[in-house]
């Protein structure tokens, strides 16, 4: 077995030393009844090239996202990853790294959380991002459980138009505390009036932007009718990239942003790993979940950094944690932190547009279709559209290689004439003709 | 020999290493960051120039510059091989971490999970354009049903303590779907943090329970805890202290009786795993780190996995989604039942990870997965018999996939267990497990994994015999400073913490500091 180095001369050379005449004396702990005396009924081992060859033909078994025309959002984008990122990451120094606990043989990653961690801030713009969570659903919920521990009120207000399984990762969360979850139904043509909502009960609302449905939104009257309140707002971003574009939640009063940053650096993967970004303001730090890497100096006094504010973890706080979360997405966030480091100011602006610019087009080219109406006049890189049986329109599609959107009716039971379709900067011209034509086919 | 043919001594590193004007020290290089570097101007990404039309952006453009400094990829790729040499990995050495489970990533793992098939799937597709990525989450979970016997599971969590979540969420659902609200879950005194963070996070008062002087849980103080109030029990099995609990299944059945759930810690599956099903210890839910058992990589912190099996008695209340197949192929299930738990997480778990794990398993098959567990535990006891002589083993008898060591060998020498693991850095290795778990003092919790050679096993020994007889001697020297070969030396981190620096600020000019 190739992973394993032990001979067998080794293992009785080291039985012998141990006093044992054999392996399973090691187990004489386990009760004779629960050993497993049969071989269970799986396949023995396998070489390279017959692993390969099984995982290869399950793989061939998927339509990839670059095998046709593909407009496909709704929290996991498809863009663009310099060829450096991947490289890099699976330096081994970095992949087959712990947690940095030593931190005097864990600067590079220790260095390049700080580095993310200014970027996150940077680009959400708040004054600390912690070292990631798990994706964008699940910081998501600790950041309404956060709210609740800042404003001691349990009601916490979801706009309908926030992704809807962010929606049910919060009422997971919450469902065994006695949070009141507020969940507004979706508006997918916009307009919701959330600010009417909160009142003196309300710990936070949380508004996505732009929204499930590709609405850009103003959060600003909604962070100063919860501010009068003494609610916080949550923003939730899924798609980062729009960040170079548009205003920043923290410019807007944001108090908690929470995003999935997938967008850059990260392959879709079908679903995860993803990457949770999760940045507060300055006044908030002792109560956020996660991990934080800060700066510090060592014994001679140069720089170095370290983990910090411990205190609010699992490992030393046990009960009292703010949060029983210990690994985040390190590796992710690594590719996050290279990428963005590429792309730079400049980089992510001429990105932003990009991916504005395609949305736009593919808007256009479809909304003069008869049967196709575009529902959004903001958007970023994502809309929606109303079509009769979104679902199955991509299915048609589908048969015909495009991968067309998401239909609405995959989240909300009733909602069968919505699609959300999505364009980024790997889309071409020739992608957009050949999914208007066959839209236009399909709605005839 | 050098070229020169002149011989290179050993010892002559001393302080008096000369100053440089680089401050780098040959391969210890100094490293700024990014943000020292970059310019806002800078790019490292050729993309088209955008068109430049009127927007659609409502009003919401971006003014504000958001300050990201670019770096040209040159740069780049030095500034993070540099981070790189800077971090200590299992490719790189012996990684002792206990409870850790550190062993080596195979790199057709990584090889596989890169394949267009699994890495440029979205996870919103039509089923019919995944039935591939389908296919391999089920038979993902075949393997873990089939090694654990327990017959549900729900691969979505997103990491180990993400299962511990919806292992006891789904605990505390079925006891509420029988009208049994219960408010207590008993933990022992070793358990991970998690395991206590995770109960109260689910609204128990978490009620600790002691080990007795075996390192096993105290059955007769367990049993007097258990009432119709405890709505479950969290057991690392094998325990913390690396050590099987020999009362199992007796634990089960009186827990069981008790109208209470058995949830497992799996952290420790690697060393039972081909040799012990969980399911036949009367386990009710237990989450499986991919990350550990599964050989996916820590990648310096995450992305983890931890896939949760279920009893039959909690299968009706486990998370979507599902995987079903049938004659046309496989659906995903992603509507809740009225019984579930509820979503965990966006999407459908961790498939990257799913992909190495199973591609490992595979590697390894029915046989080698036995092989691990055993050459696994037969590492931490030569481990423990070579060593106990010198360092204070805590409890006595065979141990399994790990040897917990304290500091009562280290009394009066004035060395601490943090000294003693700074000064194995100095060596060349990351140091074992400290100061955990909390049930003996100055814990040392070493896990050697089966992946190390018996030579490698042999020099971390001859590195721990000589450090304790140095802090037997009173060379207090190479422990007071130690890490010195380390590429920082000991790090101020209640300074960290007092005034937390969280992100980079540029420095203040000095005109307008005046």
């Amino acid at each position: 077995m190739r992973y394993l180095p032990l001979t067998g001369d080794d293992r009785q050379a080291m039985l012998a030393t141990i006093g044992a005449a054999a392996v399973d004396d090691l187990f004489c702990d386990v009760p004779e009844s629960a050993r497993l005396t049969e071989a269970l009924n799986l396949p023995d081992h396998q070489g390279e090239i017959a692993v390969t060859r099984h995982m290869q033909a399950l793989a061939d078994r998927n339509v990839t996202a670059g095998d046709g025309p593909f407009f496909l959002g709704a929290g996991a984008y498809r863009h663009h990853v310099p060829a450096s990122v991947q490289h890099l990451i699976q330096r081994g120094e970095f992949l087959t790294a712990y947690t940095p606990y030593q931190p005097e043989i864990s600067q590079g990653t220790l260095q390049y959380l700080f580095e993310f961690q200014t970027q996150v801030a940077r680009l959400t713009g708040m004054a600390v991002a912690n070292a990631s969570m798990y994706d964008g659903s699940t910081g998501c919920g600790e950041a309404v459980l956060m709210a609740r521990r800042i404003t001691k009120r349990k009601k916490a207000v979801l706009s309908g138009n926030l992704h809807p399984h962010y929606a049910d990762v919060i009422e997971t969360m919450t469902r065994f505390t006695d949070d009141h979850i507020l969940r507004l139904p979706p508006v997918p043509q916009s307009g919701e009036d959330i600010a009417a909502l909160i009142d003196q009960e309300t710990s936070c609302v949380v508004v996505q932007n732009p929204d499930f449905f590709g609405h850009l939104i103003d959060l600003e009257p909604i962070a100063q009718a919860a501010h009068t309140a003494g609610a916080l707002l949550i923003a939730v971003v899924t798609e980062v990239v729009s960040l170079g574009a548009v205003r920043s939640p923290g410019e807007m009063g944001a108090d908690i942003v929470v995003g999935e940053g997938q967008s850059i650096g990260n392959a879709l993967n079908f679903g995860g790993p993803y990457l949770g970004l999760f940045a507060t303001r300055d006044r908030y730090v002792r109560q956020m979940p996660g991990r934080l890497c800060g700066q510090t100096v060592d014994a001679e006094g140069h720089r170095g950094f370290v983990l910090t504010l411990s205190t609010r973890e699992q490992h030393i706080r046990r009960e009292k944690a703010t949060s029983n979360i210990c690994t985040n997405s390190g590796l992710c966030s690594l590719a996050f932190t290279i990428h963005m480091a590429l792309l730079g100011e400049a980089g992510l602006r001429r990105l932003a547009m990009l991916n504005h610019e395609n949305a736009v087009a593919l808007a256009d080219a479809i909304d003069g279709i008869d049967g196709v109406e575009v529902l959004n006049s903001a958007f970023f890189n994502e809309f929606t559209c109303r079509v009769s049986n979104a679902a199955a329109v991509v299915e048609r599609l589908a048969g015909q290689g495009i991968i067309a959107g998401v239909p609405a009716s995959r989240f909300y039971s009733g909602l069968d004439d919505l699609l959300v379709l999505a364009a980024t900067e790997l889309n071409s011209d020739e992608d957009i003709d050949a999914l208007a034509s066959a839209l236009q086919e399909a709605v005839q | 020999m050098n070229r020169q043919g002149r011989p290179s001594a050993p010892g002559t590193v001393s302080d008096q290493a000369p100053k440089t004007f680089t401050g780098h020290q040959g391969l210890r290089l100094v490293e700024p960051l990014i943000f020292e570097v970059g310019a806002p101007d800078q790019t490292g990404v050729d993309l088209p120039k955008p068109k430049g039309g009127v927007n659609r952006l409502g009003g919401l453009e971006r003014a504000a510059p958001v300050d990201l400094p670019g770096l040209s990829e040159p740069q780049v790729v030095r500034h993070f091989t540099r981070l790189s040499r800077k971090n200590y990995g299992i490719d790189m050495g012996f990684f002792p971490l206990g409870s850790c489970t550190m062993k080596h990533n195979p790199r057709l793992n990584e090889k596989v999970a890169g394949l267009a098939g699994f890495a440029d799937v979205h996870p919103l597709q039509p089923e019919s354009t995944v039935q591939g990525a389908l296919a391999l989450m089920d038979q993902l979970a075949h393997w873990l049903i089939t090694l654990t016997g327990m017959p549900g599971i729900a691969l979505s969590p997103k990491a180990g303590a993400h299962g511990e979540l919806c292992g006891l969420m789904t605990i505390r659902a079925a006891l509420e779907a029988r009208g049994d609200a219960r408010a207590r879950v008993l933990v022992p005194d070793s358990a991970h943090g998690t395991n206590p963070a995770t109960a109260a996070l689910c609204g128990y008062v978490v009620d600790p329970i002691p080990a007795d002087e075996r390192g096993r849980v105290d059955l007769d103080a367990m049993t007097a805890k258990l009432d119709s109030d405890v709505a479950a029990i969290m057991l690392t099995n094998p325990n913390t202290c690396g050590l099987f609990e020999t009362d199992i299944v007796e634990i089960a059945r009186r827990v069981h009786e008790a109208g209470a759930f058995f949830y497992c810690d799996g952290a420790n599956f690697n060393a039972i795993v081909g040799k012990v099903r969980p399911g036949d210890l009367g386990v009710d839910a237990m989450h499986i780190n991919l990350h550990k058992t599964f050989s996916t990589p820590h990648g310096g912190g995450g992305p983890g996995s931890g896939p949760v099996v279920f009893s039959e008695a909690l299968a009706p209340f486990v998370p979507p989604p599902w995987v079903v197949g049938g004659e046309g192929g496989f659906t995903l299930s992603e509507t809740t039942g009225p019984e579930s738990v509820g979503r965990m997480t966006a999407f459908h778990g961790q498939m990257g990870m799913f992909v190495r794990a199973l591609t490992y398993m595979l590697s390894h098959g029915a046989d080698g997965l036995k092989q691990v567990a055993e050459d696994a535990v037969l590492n931490a006891n030569y481990v423990l018999e070579t060593l106990k002589d010198v360092i204070t083993a805590s409890f006595e008898g065979p141990c399994m996939h790990e040897a917990l060591f304290d500091d009562r060998f280290l009394k009066d020498t004035g060395v601490s267990t943090l000294d003693f693991a700074k000064a194995l850095i100095d060596e060349g290795f990351h140091p074992m497990t400290m100061y955990f778990p909390l049930v003996v003092h100055g814990a040392m919790l070493i896990e050697p994994t089966e992946t190390e050679s018996k030579a490698s096993l042999d020099e971390f020994i001859g590195a721990m015999r000589a450090l304790a007889q140095a802090a037997r001697d009173g060379d207090t020297d190479r422990f007071e400073n130690a890490p010195v070969f380390a590429p920082v030396h000991r790090l101020d981190e209640t300074q960290a913490a007092r005034k937390p620096i969280l992100t980079y600020q540029e420095p203040v000019p000095a005109e307008a500091a005046e």
